[in-house]
């Protein structure tokens, strides 16, 4: 603790360096690595083909095995650096393995067949990034239809969540009108009620609208959310009353100037909802977990999750698609990031 | 119109723009379709009732998937039988919840006749007391560094928070890949010399990383809280203590960790409630293994409603109410302390 005291107290004075500064450098520079690391592994482990996942210990970079056309065989041919009986070293293309021998031509002179020890030869071994990892599932698996309904749930639960939480936030902003201590007493309520308590009704109440397998089932239930109202009705409540009134002077209704003036003027606050909503949902676990059994209706999250626990997980493309799943996430990341921490910092959510 | 000339775009709407432009662009269209039941409705119930229409939406959401649930579950926890329409399920009265509390000692989980519950409580327990404590003081620390004059500090901010968006099969996926057998941590372990370790193969290894990985991912939410609570004491308070030449570590006790306070409360009790529904990426990452050394009580729920052979859907529901009420204890708690935060 008292370490923390001095990196809390420490004022740096211009060209003097004192220890807590490298200690908190040394400290930023572990969590970088610790941070990154893994997510940087991730990624460069997504580029290895089947084989050279296997390896141990693993290469840093995707690396795999050259091959060569050779004159007179369909099929290219594994490149080998070869030491010779003399001491040479010469590149050869492997033709087949038998026992400890290896056939082995020379790519340049088909012709003549050379026989090597297998324990003289080491594989040539070049930087290439296993593209097929990302292409093939999306060709082969139901991969795409798993990428699809997550961005038709994300898209959908979003707009849903906007509209019908900024209604009534407008309507706990604007209005005065009997109950609304219950109302908001209400919304409070539902925050304490999240969805691993309710699990087995929710079920239920999918199974009565018959939306069990459906994407709607995800949809739904989570349409509604306490902190998004909350959220909205903060910042509509700093609006100028003057506009308003204004506006019911020219006889607008109070759905145009919910629409047309309290919408707009509440974009910020949209906007860090709308980032919110969209992590959410495209996130989202454990009920889609519960409520979709069919494999046409998983979302990436529940797809990925059903492929890792497959007997012989295919890491290949299991980590490929782990890296398309974490993209967007990432984009949003990068150009958000700054609604995203204010959100945080002011209301704890996440 | 008003609207139009009034309208100050006010700062943040641009750079929301791609975002909410997407979703606003089909939607002005409808609403303007909306907008003529909407007067006519209008005309109906006044004005100022119009606030129970805008309600409207929201509240049977919530009516529907949140308070009415909440019924049922009390309902489905005294009734038996495997069906899942309460009206083919018996009245049993208290019979699951004796039937989960039933126990020779409760400090055994073996002896109890529901046992994979009484584990699920009490790993929970143990990750939430190692987690919730590992989480404060890492959240401390690195808040505390991350508000020192630091150069590219949002940089190094940036760090510590992005996990926190990643989902949680992608963050156990990525851990799971290096601590697999030929996994990045057993390459660098054998380099060293030492001998290859099965992490999520050993039941106190497994309950280690399911802890840290919980850790790495949510670690930056709670630093922001804390670094916000850091950048919120005026700086004049430290400017006066070095004139009265203070100690520092008397500084931090005196001035950093009283202001600080309302902050901690926030981020101990957040961490708390989450920490006592973890279920994701422990699911993922151990699937409550090795045996049971990894269930939590809401992979218990789960198992038993909806991925155990026989469904019993009575069961779950008597163990959500227990989970309810624990959690119920901790929003109070949490309320209290944000109306706390609030007056400071």
């Amino acid at each position: 603790m008292s370490l923390a005291a001095r990196m809390m107290t420490a004022r740096r004075r211009p060209g003097r360096w004192h220890w807590t500064d490298m200690a908190a450098y040394a400290y930023l520079s572990l969590g970088v690595v610790l941070m990154f690391g893994p997510v940087l592994w991730l990624g460069l482990s997504s580029f290895k083909t089947q084989a050279g996942l296997l390896e141990f210990p693993p290469s840093l970079l995707p690396m795999s095995q050259r091959e060569v056309a050779v004159p007179g065989q369909s099929q290219k041919l594994p490149l080998y650096e070869v030491t010779m009986p003399d001491g040479s070293t010469r590149a050869l293309a492997q033709l087949r393995r038998i026992g400890i021998q290896a056939q082995m031509v020379d790519p340049a002179n088909p012709g003549e067949i050379i026989r090597v020890p297998i324990d003289k030869r080491t594989p040539v071994r070049q930087f290439r990034l296993a593209t097929e990892n990302y292409t093939e599932p999306l060709e082969r698996f139901a991969f795409t239809r798993f990428l699809w309904n997550s961005v038709f749930v994300t898209i959908v639960a979003t707009i849903i969540t906007l509209i019908i939480n900024s209604m009534a936030a407008y309507a706990l902003s604007i209005y005065e009108f009997r109950g609304k201590t219950a109302v908001m007493l209400l919304v409070i309520g539902t925050l304490m009620i999240p969805i691993t308590i309710i699990l087995v009704p929710v079920y239920l109440v999918v199974t009565k609208l018959g939306l069990v397998n459906s994407l709607w089932a995800v949809i739904l239930p989570g349409a509604a959310t306490p902190t998004g109202v909350f959220l909205l009705r903060q910042y509509m409540l700093t609006l100028p009353r003057d506009l308003i009134e204004a506006a019911r002077m020219d006889k607008a209704s109070e759905w145009q100037i919910y629409w047309r003036i309290v919408m707009p003027l509440a974009m910020p606050a949209l906007a860090v909802l709308a980032i919110f909503s969209i992590m959410w949902r495209w996130n989202e676990f454990l009920w889609p977990l519960a409520v979709l059994t069919k494999t046409e209706a998983y979302t990436l999250q529940i797809g990925l999750n059903a492929f890792q626990g497959e007997l012989q997980t295919q890491w290949h493309y299991l980590l490929a698609m782990t890296v398309v799943t974490l993209l967007p996430v990432a984009l949003v990341f990068v150009f958000l990031q700054r609604f995203i921490t204010t959100g945080i910092a002011n209301t704890g959510m996440k | 119109m008003a609207a139009a000339e009034t309208d100050p775009r006010p700062r943040g709407a641009d750079a929301a723009g791609p975002v909410a432009g997407l979703l606003a662009a089909p939607l002005a269209l409808l609403m303007r379709l909306v907008d003529w039941p909407m007067r006519a409705l209008q005309r109906a119930v006044g004005e100022r009732r119009m606030a129970y229409v805008f309600l409207l939406p929201n509240l049977g959401f919530f009516s529907l998937f949140v308070f009415l649930p909440l019924v049922i579950n009390f309902v489905f926890s005294v009734t038996g039988g495997a069906g899942l329409f309460p009206s083919e399920r018996p009245f049993v009265g208290a019979q699951q919840y004796a039937y989960l509390f039933d126990c020779a000692s409760f400090l055994d989980p073996s002896s109890c006749r529901e046992d994979h519950f009484w584990r699920g409580v009490y790993n929970t327990a143990r990750f939430t007391v190692f987690q919730v404590t590992a989480m404060v003081l890492f959240s401390l620390l690195t808040a505390v560094v991350l508000n020192m004059k630091i150069r590219a500090r949002g940089f190094f901010r940036a760090v510590y928070f992005f996990p926190v968006l990643l989902s949680p099969v992608v963050v156990a996926l990525t851990w799971k890949w290096i601590l697999q057998r030929d996994g990045l941590l057993n390459a660098a372990i054998t380099s060293l010399g030492g001998e290859r370790i099965l992490f999520l193969v050993d039941p106190s290894w497994a309950m280690f990383w399911v802890v840290f990985v919980s850790i790495w991912a949510h670690m930056g939410c709670y630093t922001l809280i804390l670094l916000a609570g850091l950048q919120a004491i005026p700086a004049d308070l430290y400017e006066a203590a070095e004139m009265d030449a203070t100690p520092r570590w008397r500084v931090f006790w005196r001035i950093t960790l009283p202001l600080l306070w309302p902050n901690m409360v926030v981020v101990i009790v957040l961490a708390l409630i989450r920490g006592v529904q973890t279920f994701d990426e422990v699911f993922v990452l151990t699937g409550g293994g090795p045996g049971t050394a990894t269930l939590m009580i809401v992979h218990y729920i789960y198992e038993t409603a909806f991925a155990n052979q026989v469904q019993n859907f009575g069961l779950a529901a008597a163990a959500s109410v227990v989970l309810g009420i624990v959690l119920f204890a901790l929003t109070l708690a949490q309320l209290a302390a944000s109306r706390r935060k609030g007056a400071a």
